[in-house]
Formats: structure tokens, sequence, C-alpha cells
């Protein structure tokens, strides 16, 4: 049930740094960086007004806001740091240490390119950077999302004893004003409940050692065991989602389906552009046109097998990357997608399609185009003389 | 008829982007009329940093390369050693130098790197918004300390020229502000000598400058080059820190 009096009009980074006071984590710490910086800066204030009982440190670089966070996590702290871009390429070193000593931070991670050139606005080359990190990734739609994903992102994340970050773009979903339903804090904190680490630091009666050097002799067994963490935290988060949606009524899942149930072609993207592409398909579908949408949101762990079962009945599937993989065929979503189709007996023609680095602005004229392109593509003897087009590129 | 003022060869002549009151725009005319007292602008290389100043290169006449937040030194490092013949220099601010980067300057200055940096400490991180910088006065109001910065949690400023001191590659420190015509000039002095020093591949220099924020500091620009001489200078009195001795 929505309570009209949470009812509430918030920017993304206003609606997520929101979750963080509802969560109230022991150790937030935060450096600046456009477009996250108002994540930490709003949290701040609730710090300064006693809303929260976290300890803010205000440290001086992300290298050190990750580092920090994972001393507090291996502490047996719930703990959360904010970031983006450059942020995000600076803890890059600390990030793969986090998830495999299995700590549960959640991070707000709000979708900016990455230099050079120096550029503020959206894509997602920062998080398709870091993707084989060991975190996981939630890519979400809009505000609402955002928020319901960062409270659903401690349970899960708790569960599955991984970290995991929560994106939005930079800017689009960060800075725009939408609606979204706020959760009673007493609710939150309820669904939360405490965290209880199974081991943790300093713990006399269990004592441990954690990161310590592990070489030939039992990395890759210790590998093994964060590998195959982000395999079973796909039933982790089904079985979160399912709970999500029975005690506050908002549905979420790995990808969502938006009119695929009679589609012959799709687009697969993820982001605040599917919002766009929605509209683009309610265009089409006036027009009779069989296209729907599939929205990733959860990239880590991949869920390939559910993926494929989705899109196998299509004629043809454009896959719309928002970052690009540097001469590896096709950007990274599409290669993910088409290694996930790859062998089984029906699968759609697809076609990468790669928009919007650096912040470049895409229409809903551009996504039909797409479309139909899309489905000139079903017939048979259509192809592309390349292997992937960038949109609204200049030459 | 006799020329008494003109803008110097090494600023290029385009509208601002800093805020009304910023001290950034007195510091770029100052390194731009040194460069042309030194006859230096076709042999110089600025190296700019993340930031207000994250623009800088608009401003200079001459090449600029930017840097990742705070990486400078260590990108000026690369070009001296490359190019010892050019004069390179780094312009970094406080979030820029004394927080992210705190790491290359010190590994510069102690390397003794024949470069010169100019430092504009204005006590707060401007570009992102106003938040708490480790140069942040006790007490300072910023969008991340709303109730003032507590040495408790957060530490007392950093003063980066009384760090770097101690440092036996460091040739001359010097901590100068922007905040009246004669400190203007002495800064002037100051970035000069800077940069002679440099040219006389004397090693590692820094001029630290007290700047003026009003936007961040919540104050008109007339009160905020007096909060620099009543409060700033409290917590970093001016004056030469290090004096250059030619070796």
């Amino acid at each position: 049930m929505v309570d009209k009096n949470l009812t509430v009009a918030k920017t993304g980074n206003e609606a997520m740094a929101e979750a963080m006071r509802q969560i109230n984590p022991d150790v937030v710490a935060a450096y600046p960086i456009t477009p996250a910086t108002e994540i930490a800066q709003i949290f701040a204030g609730f710090v300064a007004d006693g809303l929260v009982h976290t300890e803010f440190v205000r440290v001086e670089s992300e290298h050190s806001a990750m580092s920090a966070a994972v001393g507090a996590a291996a502490a047996g702290g719930r703990c959360m740091t904010a970031t983006s871009s450059q942020g995000l390429m600076l803890m890059s070193e600390i990030l793969p240490i986090a998830s495999a000593l299995r700590l549960p931070i959640v991070m707000p991670e709000v979708n900016r390119t990455i230099a050079g050139p120096i550029n503020i606005h959206c894509d997602h080359s920062d998080t398709m950077f870091v993707r084989d990190s060991g975190w996981m990734q939630v890519y979400c739609e809009d505000a609402q999302e955002a928020y319901d994903s960062v409270l659903m992102g401690i349970k899960i994340a708790e569960k599955a004893m991984l970290p995991m970050m929560v994106s939005t773009d930079g800017f689009i979903i960060s800075h725009c004003m939408a609606r979204v339903d706020l959760i009673p804090d007493e609710d939150v904190t309820k669904y939360l409940g405490q965290y209880k680490p199974e081991t943790w630091l300093l713990n006399p009666d269990k004592k441990i050692t954690l990161g310590g050097l592990d070489l030939q002799d039992y990395y890759f067994e210790h590998k093994m065991v964060a590998i195959d963490a982000m395999y079973k935290s796909k039933a982790i988060i089904k079985e979160c989602c399912e709970e999500f949606a029975g005690k506050f009524g908002r549905n979420y899942d790995f990808f969502e389906s938006y009119e695929m149930d009679d589609a012959e072609t799709a687009i697969l993207a993820m982001g605040s552009v599917c919002g766009t592409a929605k509209v683009a398909v309610d265009n089409l579908r006036k027009d009779g046109k069989k296209v729907g949408l599939v929205r990733m949101r959860v990239f880590r762990p991949f869920p390939a097998e559910e993926l494929a079962k989705t899109l196998s009945n299509l004629k043809t599937l454009a896959i719309m990357d928002r970052s690009d993989a540097m001469s590896a065929g096709e950007a990274p979503l599409a290669i993910e997608t088409k290694a996930a189709l790859y062998g089984r007996k029906k699968q759609p023609k697809t076609h990468n399609y790669v928009f919007g680095l650096g912040g470049r602005d895409i229409k809903v004229e551009e996504i039909e185009d797409v479309y139909k392109e899309m489905l000139d593509f079903t017939q048979p003897e259509k192809n592309f003389d390349r292997k992937v087009t960038y949109l609204g590129v200049r030459e | 008829m006799k020329t008494l003022y003109k803008k110097p060869e090494s600023l290029n002549d385009i509208v601002t982007h800093y805020c009304p009151g910023c001290g950034h725009g007195i510091v770029h005319r100052l390194i731009a009329e040194v460069i042309d007292e030194l006859n230096i602008r076709e042999k110089t290389i600025g190296v700019a940093p993340v930031g207000c100043a994250v623009l800088a290169y608009n401003y200079f006449n001459f090449d600029v390369t930017e840097a990742a937040h705070g990486r400078a030194p260590a990108v000026a490092t690369g070009i001296k050693r490359a190019l010892p013949d050019n004069f390179v220099f780094s312009y970094q601010g406080d979030g820029d130098l004394a927080a992210i980067g705190t790491g290359e300057i010190i590994h510069a200055a102690n390397r003794s790197e024949n470069i010169s940096v100019v430092f504009v400490n204005n006590t707060v991180y401007g570009m992102t918004g106003g938040q708490m910088a480790p140069t942040t006065l006790v007490g300072q109001k910023t969008l991340t300390s709303p109730g003032g910065r507590s040495s408790c949690t957060a530490g007392n400023p950093v003063k980066v020229c009384e760090l770097l001191a101690p440092l036996e590659g460091v040739k001359y420190l010097y901590r100068g502000a922007v905040s009246s015509p004669s400190k203007i000039n002495t800064v002037k002095k100051a970035i000069k000598q800077s940069f002679e020093i440099q040219l006389a591949g004397g090693g590692f220099s820094l001029v630290e400058i007290l700047a003026q924020c009003p936007t961040y500091w919540g104050m008109t620009p007339c009160e905020s080059v007096k909060h620099i001489e009543t409060e700033l200078v409290k917590t970093f009195p001016l004056g030469e820190i290090k004096k250059w001795k030619k070796e």
C-alpha cells in the first residue's frame, strides 16, 4: 500500500541519500565527485542533524573511501559510500579486494563517462570498466528504482556476502526530479534488520585473518569461492525481489520485459534510455508493429539463461550499449548477451548499437529508427555491413 | 603614447567562467605577467588540475595539458624529464593538491623535480559545490561540515608549505594572498622567484596563494577579502616559509 504522505518529488541523488538515511549505516566514507557528490553531501546533513548514527569520514580520495569501507565492513560494520566515473576508477584497485574478502558494501554509483577527454555526463563506461571486479551491478531506470534498489541492495549484499553497486544515469536520473514513493522508516528498519556478520575482525571468539598472502597454493581455491558466490547470488536476488514485492508492492527482476509477449523484434538496453525506448515501443505498437523492450537491471551476476530464454523467440534483437569495448567486436552488453544466446537452437539475428557516449542525447525518433531498421532486418536476406552501429556520432 | 597597462600576451581574451570575486583570475593574470616578463611563453608548458581551475587551459596562451585529479606534479615531472629545456609548472587547488594528490606533491617535492607549483588555497572544494577540504578552517561551515569543521572528527587544516618545508628537495616555499594590491604584488614576486629557480635549474619550488571564494564562503567579495586577512592568515601565516639558497 502506498502511503500518500510518503509520495514525494526527489532527484535520483536525493532518493538514494534518503535510502541511506533509512539504512543508517555504521560508517560512510566519501569524497566528492560530480555527479554523485550530492549523495554524500545530503547524507552529511543527516549526520549533522543527528538523524543517523553514522561515523561519517570525509576522506581525501575515493581510493581511501573504498579502503575505509573495506576496513569498516571487515570490522563487522554496515558501510556505504557513493561515487562516479573517475572516483570509481580510483577505487578500482580496492573493488576486487572488497568482493574477494566477501564484504557486503553497498555503493550508489552515478554513471558518468571516464576521461579522457574530461566529461561529466552520462554513459556506462565507468561501471563497465569494473564489471569483472566481483561486485554485483544493478542499473536503474528512475529515482524510484534507485531508492528501492539501494534498500534491497543491503539485503542482497548481506545475504550473498558480496558488494553491490547500484547505478543511475548521471544527471538524467541523478539530477532530474521524479515521483518517489518512500517506505516508512520503521518498515525499512524492520525489513533490513540488524547486520550480523558471520565473522569479523577482532572477534576474540573467532580469530580470522583477511586478505593474507595467497600464492599458487590456495589463491585459485579462494578465488573460486568468490566466483561461486557470484553465481549463487542470482537465487538470492530473485528471492529478495520477491520478498520486496510482497512487502512493498513494487516488482523487480533481473530484467524487465516490456511488450514482449508477442514481440518479433526488440531492443535490449540499460538505464534511463529505456524510458525513452518505451515511448518508441508505444508509438510503434499503435502502428501495429510487434516490437518490445528488455531492460537489463542486473548486469552482475549476469542472468544468461533467463535472458537467453526471453530473447530466443525474437526474430531480431538490437542490443544498445552506452559504452564501448574498444575493438572487442561489440560492446559489453552485446558481447555477453550473444554469449548467452550462443548454441541455442532458436536465437534472433542481432545487431549492436553504441549510443550516448559522454552524455550525447538520444531521442525517441532515433530509437524508432533502430526499431524500423530491426524490423527490416527480419527479412532473411537483410544483413548489416558492419558489426556495430554508432548512433548519433558525427563523422 | 606610453602603454601603462595591457593584457599579458600569455592570457587569452575570453570570458571568464570564475565566480564574481574569485581569486583564481588574479592568480592567472600574475602567472601570465611573470611569463611575459621572463620571456618564456614560447617554451612554457602548464599542467591544469581538476577543480575550479579545470579550464585554466582556456585562459593561458601557451601549451597546457590536463592532469587527472591530483596527479599534476607527476605529469609535470614526466614533461620536465622529457623536455628539460622547457619551463613546466602545475596549477593546482587545495582539493587537488592537498587532498587527492597529497602523495604526488610530496614525492615530486622530495625528488626535487625542477618544476614550479602554483597552489591556490581557498579552503573549500569549489568545483563540486562547496564541500569540506583538508584545508578547511576549524569551525568553517561547508556542505559536508554544516555544523562547522570539527577537528575531533575531521582533523585540522593541512598546512602544505609547513608539511613540505623539512624535505631537503624543496628549494623555495612562499605563502601569499591575493587579498590586497600590496599582497598581490608580493605574490607576483614570489611566483617570479619560483619560476627563476626552475630556469636556473634550482629544483622544486611552490607558491601557495590564499584566494577568496565568496560563493562557497557565503560572503560578498569584499567580506571574503577581509576574511583572508583576519581569519585565514591565523591558520596559514603569510611569508617565506623556506628561503631559496643558491647552491
